[in-house]
């Protein structure tokens, strides 16, 4: 499973030699049985998705849906559910952060101070995360309970007041959520940190820079390929996310995940689900791409 | 102090990992937990009654049936054509390589809650609203298992030595000798890798399955279920089992690439 620790970086980026590949029909044979898997199941469903966003309000699954262009439902949608939008953009936000600075201390310490135990914590970073995603969850829920350890120290503490509670806070949710996608910034990062030549932290040190300015002008640019991808590997499926708010949170804690899940289950409002979901999807895009770019050119300076 | 100095990053970076276990201690302990109530979830005493009785809460086990059952269905599918899609862009030549990375990319990239509902949107539209379940969770578990097969094999290639297989070829093995006796013993791992990897995210989805499994339960369903009703400890001994099953399949492979290594040098 260590080999995940490879991929990462390489996404989206072609690789570099094209020489010794074969030509011929091979190839495109190779190809051609994912390649149909992924246009039926992945790109056809989008524009399913984009012409469900665009149906007539008024209909049902059960009678059909009538094609009427409704652009207004993608205005209804963001006027109904703004809240839970913004929120999940903000939590993402916040637990990318906060998977940052935990995963950045992690991903260093496997790469440049575990030494021969460097395999061994590699493994010991995925192996929580074999176990099943709703279990973990349900027992971050025991850990935060109300009468739980935690609650009950600061209590005891007094860093709480004795109605003070975690679960069912924002605190909760986001917590929930850095730990959940810990391991899609620990793995990038590490790949990116440890391909980085000792050598020049060295040297930096030899030329009078303190730790601090050492990391910041050599180790931290060196792996800002491995920030980029375990920032958007971390925030993506956490914007989408609604089992942390659901298990952990209340409905004040909504995010935009339990909406539509809710609009496509049970209320069967599925033109208001698309168009949301599409919303959401938009969003991200385009947050991505602005921030692909800047990322980018701060690489260049 | 000084020591404390040079080991500060390392320390830090140890809590970090203690962390992230302390959830699995907690559904260890809890899978001998002898509750009082359905409805509080604490620790209330030891008992082995969990561990010997799994398949009591009701549904459970089939839940679990069904989620192995699409696991090695859909690691079975999305490895075999994961591969040949990796094959194809480390080996061959094909116009159109810069939209293959993308749609390769692309379902990595997007939000499960989003794919989930496109293709929920594209099954009722083609009229399988009611034949959702089985079939179409599987459909779903190969479709986005397949990315992260082809970028787990295509790392492996990539960083492939091809001297083995010229060296083969110099020695007038055949095309079909070379690739069954050389190329595939040294990408396998690569494959197998990919293979617990699919086996692990289509096991463990519950967002895109949620969606489009109709009256299908498959295990993390169950536990989503008994959330809201009161959770019965047997979730924790499957979660824990899960865990040792892991770590065994882990260890197991670097015990196996260590004695290679030492035979090899």
């Amino acid at each position: 499973m260590a080999s995940t620790a490879g991929v990462a970086p390489e996404v989206g980026a072609p690789p570099p030699e094209e020489s010794g590949r074969r030509r011929g029909r091979t190839g495109y044979l190779l190809l051609i049985p994912g390649v149909v898997w992924l246009a039926l199941f992945f790109v056809i469903p989008f524009y399913s998705l984009v012409a469900t966003s665009l149906y007539d309000p008024n209909g049902s699954v059960f009678r059909g849906y009538e094609m009427t262009w409704e652009f207004s439902n993608y205005w209804h949608a963001l006027q109904d559910y703004w809240e839970p939008l913004l929120r999940s953009l903000w939590y993402a936000a916040l637990a990318t952060l906060i998977c940052l600075v935990l995963g950045y201390v992690l991903a260093y310490a496997i790469a440049f101070k575990a030494g021969r135990w460097k395999n061994l914590m590699l493994v010991l970073v995925i192996a929580p995360f074999f176990t099943s995603f709703l279990v973990r969850t349900l027992s971050w829920k025991l850990i935060l309970a109300d009468d739980g350890l935690v609650v009950n120290t600061l209590q005891a503490l007094h860093l709480m007041g004795a109605d003070g509670r975690l679960l069912a806070t924002p605190f909760a949710v986001i917590a929930g959520l850095v730990y959940n996608f810990l391991p899609f910034m620990v793995l990038p990062l590490f790949a990116s940190i440890d391909k980085i030549d000792h050598r020049l932290i060295e040297a930096s040190s030899d030329l009078y820079a303190n730790p601090f300015v050492g990391f910041w002008k050599v180790t931290w640019p060196l792996s800002l390929p491995g920030v980029v991808s375990g920032t958007l590997l971390t925030f993506i499926p956490a914007a989408g996310d609604y089992i942390n708010a659901q298990l952990l949170g209340s409905p004040n804690q909504r995010m935009v995940g339990n909406v539509i899940q809710n609009l496509f289950t049970q209320a069967n409002d599925y033109p208001a689900a698309g168009a949301l979901s599409m919303i959401l999807m938009i969003l991200i895009v385009v947050m991505v791409l602005v921030y692909v770019r800047k990322a980018g050119t701060e690489e260049l300076l | 102090m000084r020591w404390l100095r040079e080991h500060l990053v390392l320390i830090l970076g140890i809590l970090v990992l203690i962390y992230t276990f302390i959830p699995i201690f907690v559904v260890v302990l809890m899978s001998f937990n002898d509750p009082t109530s359905r409805l509080i979830y604490r620790f209330d005493g030891f008992t082995l009654h969990n561990w010997l009785n799994p398949c009591e809460p009701e549904g459970m086990c089939s839940a679990l049936k069904t989620s192995v059952e699409i696991g090695l269905l859909a690691t079975l599918g999305s490895t075999i054509l994961g591969t040949l899609m990796a094959f194809a862009l480390v080996r061959h030549q094909f116009v159109g390589r810069s939209s293959m990375n993308l749609l390769i990319f692309l379902p990595m990239a997007t939000p499960e809650i989003v794919m989930g509902s496109s293709l929920l949107a594209l099954f009722v539209a083609s009229g399988f609203a009611g034949q959702l379940g089985f079939w179409t969770i599987l459909i779903a578990h190969i479709m986005f298992c397949i990315s992260f097969v082809v970028v787990t094999v295509r790392a492996r290639l990539a960083g492939m030595d091809d001297n083995l297989e010229q060296a083969a070829m110099d020695l007038y093995a055949t095309p079909r000798q070379t690739f069954w006796r050389v190329t595939f013993p040294l990408v396998f791992p690569g494959i197998l890798g990919a293979a617990l990897l699919s086996f692990s995210l289509s096991f463990d989805d519950f967002i895109i399955t949620n969606l489009n499994a109709g009256n299908t339960t498959t295990f993390p369903m169950f536990v989503w279920g008994v959330a809201q009703r009161g959770i019965p400890m047997q979730v924790n001994v499957v979660g824990t089992v899960m865990f040792l099953v892991a770590v065994l399949i882990v260890v197991g492979g670097e015990v196996n690439n260590r004695r290679r290594q030492r035979a090899l040098t």
